[in-house]
């Protein structure tokens, strides 16, 4: 199976070692694992070292430093000093307290909603899941300046939300900013993540597993406790342990409705260091959220794999008779109508509004008008900010996000086959294992200490790689590899579609490793890696948390650009901004899918 | 078509401590149809990868016609696509994003073919298999036996030297089963290319090949011709593994002159023996069944009989024995009978008890 000649001279067993170190997926193995090093490993790296040693900036707070030299300065700072309570356990616990809220909230609406979707006679089930995963495709910060628009006080910058217009009574704090608006507002994002983690695995439960049990005469609510309910159990559990792990990492929404009441989470804590040039003081904090995390996801890897004689939940899945709700089919589907409603429609609805107010504080009618989308810079008006789609700065960013998401969805796609291939065809030796892990390390990095990460590795030239600190290309280095677990595990799952033999057929006919890939592969893989590259598109032109800290004015995107609006109190252009990004995220999905339903299947029945 | 001889010698292939194929040395004929038949995980699929190419063996060499494909000791293995011989997967391996045209042409394309060659070996090729007339069509638009014939006909056009098949009617129903099983006979009877054809199908050995080779654990335990291998196992794995129903293996002591002591009744052999522990091998269908005593039978009583319409299986016992019949037709026995079991020398096997291997055939 080599593919490179070797000189008759070799001894023996060199000969059988070079064959198999020449093996296609070995020499993809180790490109791709030289490419995780450098992308993942090296930056965790520079970040550590970061926080072990004098940096120039630290000459502000002490005197007579070397930089460079080794001190446990920044971690005393952080863990042991008077600013240690602001700077790390109040950020802390507000942080588990809102991951933890979010969580539990997110996953029993996901759940519920699953469970429903999939299982149950409930009408409308098809419009229903795909209405449902709409705010999975949105950033996770649009509900939030939604519940701005509704729930905001005088408190804060004067003006008043549409509550407070239309009762006239003051609304409470605690309602309009910190950790109850965060959790609500978070958990209408994360539920439907939770939901399609949940969805999924109740899809691929085996009906025959739940049939058996109706045979030997259990009710469906015995079923249902005894039989599904275990079986989903691990998956309920990673949904649990991936949503608290993301929401922990989310930055705009604490900084939305965190922010103007002093309400800080580790996410915007590390933000407001690096901007004020404490950078490793915040990668400190970075490594705190990276630990949690890791222990987190080992935590969920211990609880399955206690579990893991339940992997019958692989199974293909058979359609079984639905749950039938009787009576309470209507009522059930009014109730999850308007869950929808709240979760999806109104906060777009309040946005749209929103954005169409020439004054921040009238929700009249006639305070209506374009002004925000399409008027001239007017001094009179909001310090003299011309409406979006006349500034020119909207369709830089505009094509700043839509440029880094089909590139990060390209080459995480492409990427996603080698690894695919690397980790499927090696399946068994500790080369395929590494890689498989590697490639899973960004997954434990949360967004915001990703990207922080980064802007320690790239402020000098590193391998082949120029200094990429300020340009655009960082933005796609960064996203590529955050997106890396997400890309080897569809790129594994396409593999797996894909039988050995159909690769080894053509090996048998004399097709060169190049031929196979080019011809077999790539073509089989195809629809799987249509859906990864939708899905990275998507989670691309939406993230703000993880290229908040390393973008330029002139590398702006759509989400940073809407980030600035509302930290500066820019509300109706920020509005403005959010429902074109919607706009534009709803339209290429449905592109995307529409371009994939056609291609999809050619050949792929069997 | 030219054939080819195939021969592998002591060839070991390990998967961490287990060797899947044990020190195995064959010598295959040019146009014989060889099939490896044991139970699953005895290493038949491993054994066939390694001729293939598709699997590197640890020892042992592998020579296709006079070309040595593999050798450990000199350090050679020829690349799969470069030992010219088609392959034939359990599920087909069929490309599912390209038409049956262009399935059968992928490795002509790569052989450089010319276009109006390629378009000439499909259609002789779709014709062989009876297909003729299905080149557009993708495979998830044709059924299994369909598919399985599609597969026949993408190593046809290959034009290799040796088929390689893997249980490749396994997936199919009884009845397709049974008339592939024909033209799969009559596919190589006119192509003449060496075949080796893996099943754990007895009957699909029997009925098919020149020769068999029933491996176990890795090791081939007997390799000869369909009759041999059934009238005369090696051994008593193999003596147990083939033959529907079972061979009745029966212990006991041989005398020394002849006869084998079963305890309760005695068994006369067609010749001498040396005395010691023995196994007696009757096959179902040489024991006659009677109604009435005769000379020399022994009295048994129908247990349960299962008649299949053209032959019935009797189950007869005596105190502890157990042994099965097998009679022509529907037998008039019916259950709860005493009937008399008579044995024919000529057609009992003895084995050794202790090693298990054949000690004495008829001459
Ligand atoms: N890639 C592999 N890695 C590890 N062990 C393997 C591998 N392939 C086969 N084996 C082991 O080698 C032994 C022989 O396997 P093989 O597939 O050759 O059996 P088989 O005779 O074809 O069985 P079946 O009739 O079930 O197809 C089995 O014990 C199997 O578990
Ligand atoms: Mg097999």
């Amino acid at each position: 199976m080599s593919v490179v000649a070797l000189p008759s001279s070799f001894a023996r067993p060199a000969r059988r070692v070079w064959r198999k170190l020449t093996r296609p997926h070995v020499l993809v193995a180790g490109v791709m694992l030289a490419l995780l090093a450098y992308l993942v490993i090296t930056p965790l790296l520079i970040m550590i070292q970061t926080t072990i040693t004098w940096q120039p900036e630290d000459n502000r707070l002490v005197r007579g430093i070397t930089p460079g030299e080794f001190t446990l300065f920044h971690w005393e700072r952080v863990f042991n000093s008077i600013i240690s309570q602001t700077m790390l356990w109040t950020p802390l616990q507000n942080t588990l307290v809102t991951s933890i809220g979010i969580s539990i909230f997110a996953l029993t609406l996901g759940s519920l909603l699953a469970w429903l979707v999939v299982r149950t006679d409930l009408p409308g089930k098809k419009f229903i899941a795909s209405v449902a995963i709409i705010p999975y495709m949105l950033p996770s910060w649009t509900i939030s300046l939604a519940w701005i628009v509704v729930f905001k006080n005088q408190r804060v910058g004067g003006s008043i939300g549409f509550l407070e217009a239309l009762t006239g009574a003051q609304v409470p704090d605690w309602l309009s900013y910190g950790p109850v608006p965060i959790i609500i507002t978070l958990s209408l994002h994360y539920y439907a993540f939770a939901f399609l983690l949940v969805s999924g695995a109740l899809q691929s439960l085996d009906a025959r597993l739940e049939e058996s049990g109706e045979m030997l005469g259990a009710t469906r609510w015995q079923v249902l406790s005894r039989i599904t309910f275990p079986l989903v159990i691990p998956a309920i559990l990673s949904a649990f342990i991936l949503t608290f792990s993301r929401a922990m990492g989310s930055f705009g929404t604490p900084a939305f409705l965190g922010n103007p009441v002093r309400y800080y989470v580790l996410s915007t804590t590390l933000y407001n260091n690096i901007s004020s040039r404490l950078q490793a003081d915040g990668f400190v904090l970075g490594l705190v959220l990276i630990a949690i995390s890791i222990v987190t996801i080992y935590l969920n890897q211990r609880i399955i794999g206690v579990r893991k004689s339940y992997a019958t939940l692989t199974g293909k899945g058979f359609a079984s008779t639905p749950v039938r709700l009787r009576a309470l089919k209507y009522p059930i589907l009014i109730l999850v109508g308007m869950f929808l409603f709240i979760a999806v429609v109104a906060p777009l609805g309040f946005l749209g509004y929103q954005s169409l107010m020439l004054q921040k504080n009238s929700f009249a009618l006639d305070n209506l008008s374009l002004h925000f989308w399409i008027g001239e810079s007017n001094p009179k008006i909001a310090d003299g900010i011309a409406g979006i789609l006349t500034d020119v700065q909207t369709w830089v960013s505009a094509w700043n996000s839509i440029a880094l998401a089909v590139l990060v969805g390209l080459i995480t796609s492409v990427l996603g086959i080698f690894l695919g291939y690397a980790v499927v065809k090696g399946r068994g030796t500790w080369l395929s294992k590494i890689v498989e892990q590697v490639a899973f390390l960004p997954y434990l990095m949360p967004s915001i200490a990703f990207g922080a990460i980064y802007i320690g590795m790239f402020a000098q030239p590193l391998g082949p790689l120029p200094a990429l600190y300020g340009t655009f290309w960082i933005l796609v280095v960064v996203s590529v590899a955050k997106n890396l677990p997400y890309s080897s595990r569809s790129g594994t799952a396409a593999m797996l579609q894909v039988g050995s033999e159909l690769e080894e057929a053509a090996l048998v006919g004399g097709a060169s490793w190049l031929t196979r890939f080019r011809r077999i592969i790539i073509p089989l893989t195809s629809s799987g890696l249509v859906a990864g590259f939708l899905l990275t598109f998507i989670t691309s032109m939406r993230e703000l948390s993880l290229i908040v800290l390393l973008v330029t004015p002139t590398t702006r995107t759509l989400t940073t650009l809407n980030f600035r609006y509302a930290e500066q109190g820019y509300h109706q252009p920020g509005d403005a901004l959010a429902m074109m990004l919607v706009v534009i995220i709803l339209a290429c999905e449905w592109i995307v899918r529409h371009f994939r339903g056609a291609q999809i299947g050619k050949g792929l029945g069997a | 078509m030219e054939t080819t001889n195939i021969i592998i010698k002591n060839l070991t292939k390990r998967f961490g401590q287990v060797a899947a194929v044990n020190n195995v040395t064959l010598t295959i004929e040019p146009g014989a149809f060889i099939t490896l038949l044991g139970p699953s995980g005895c290493g038949k699929t491993t054994l066939l990868r390694c001729v293939a190419g598709l699997e590197e063996p640890d020892e042992g060499e592998i020579l296709i016609g006079d070309k040595l494909v593999f050798s450990s000791r000199r350090g050679i293995s020829l690349p799969a696509g470069q030992r010219n011989l088609g392959l034939v997967f359990q599920n087909y391996a069929l490309w599912p994003h390209m038409t049956v045209y262009k399935n059968m042409t992928f490795a002509l394309e790569i052989q450089k073919l010319a276009k109006a060659e390629m378009d000439q070996r499909v259609k002789e090729s779709l014709a062989e298999v009876q297909m003729t007339g299905y080149a557009e069509r993708y495979p998830r638009e044709m059924s299994g036996g369909q598919q399985q014939r599609i597969a026949l006909a993408r190593m046809l056009a290959y034009r290799p030297k040796v088929f390689l098949m893997d249980e490749p009617l396994s997936n199919l129903d009884a009845r397709l089963r049974m008339d592939m099983r024909a033209e799969l006979k009559r596919l190589h009877h006119v192509a003449g290319a060496t075949t080796i054809y893996v099943t754990h199908d007895q009957v699909e050995a029997l009925t098919m090949s020149t020769q068999i080779a029933v491996m176990k654990e890795g090791v081939v335990q007997q390799m000869d011709t369909p009759d041999c291998v059934y009238h005369f196992p090696a051994n008593l794995f193999v003596a147990d593994f083939i033959g529907n129903p079972k061979v009745n293996l029966l212990e006991g002591v041989a005398n020394g002159d002849g006869a084998v002591d079963l305890g309760n009744f005695k068994i006369q052999l067609a010749a001498r023996t040396a005395p010691g522990q023995v196994v007696v091998a009757a096959r179902p269908e040489d024991i006659t069944i009677a109604l009435a005593p005769e000379p020399g039978a022994v009295e048994f009583t129908a247990y349960s009989v299962l008649p299949a319409g053209a032959d019935s299986t009797i189950v007869a016992r005596r105190d502890q024995l157990e042994l099965t019949v097998k009679v022509i037709g529907t037998s008039k026995i019916k259950m709860d009978d005493k009937v008399w079991l008579q044995f024919n020398p000529a057609t009992l096997n003895l084995y050794d008890k202790t090693s298990g291997n054949l000690i004495h055939s008829k001459n």
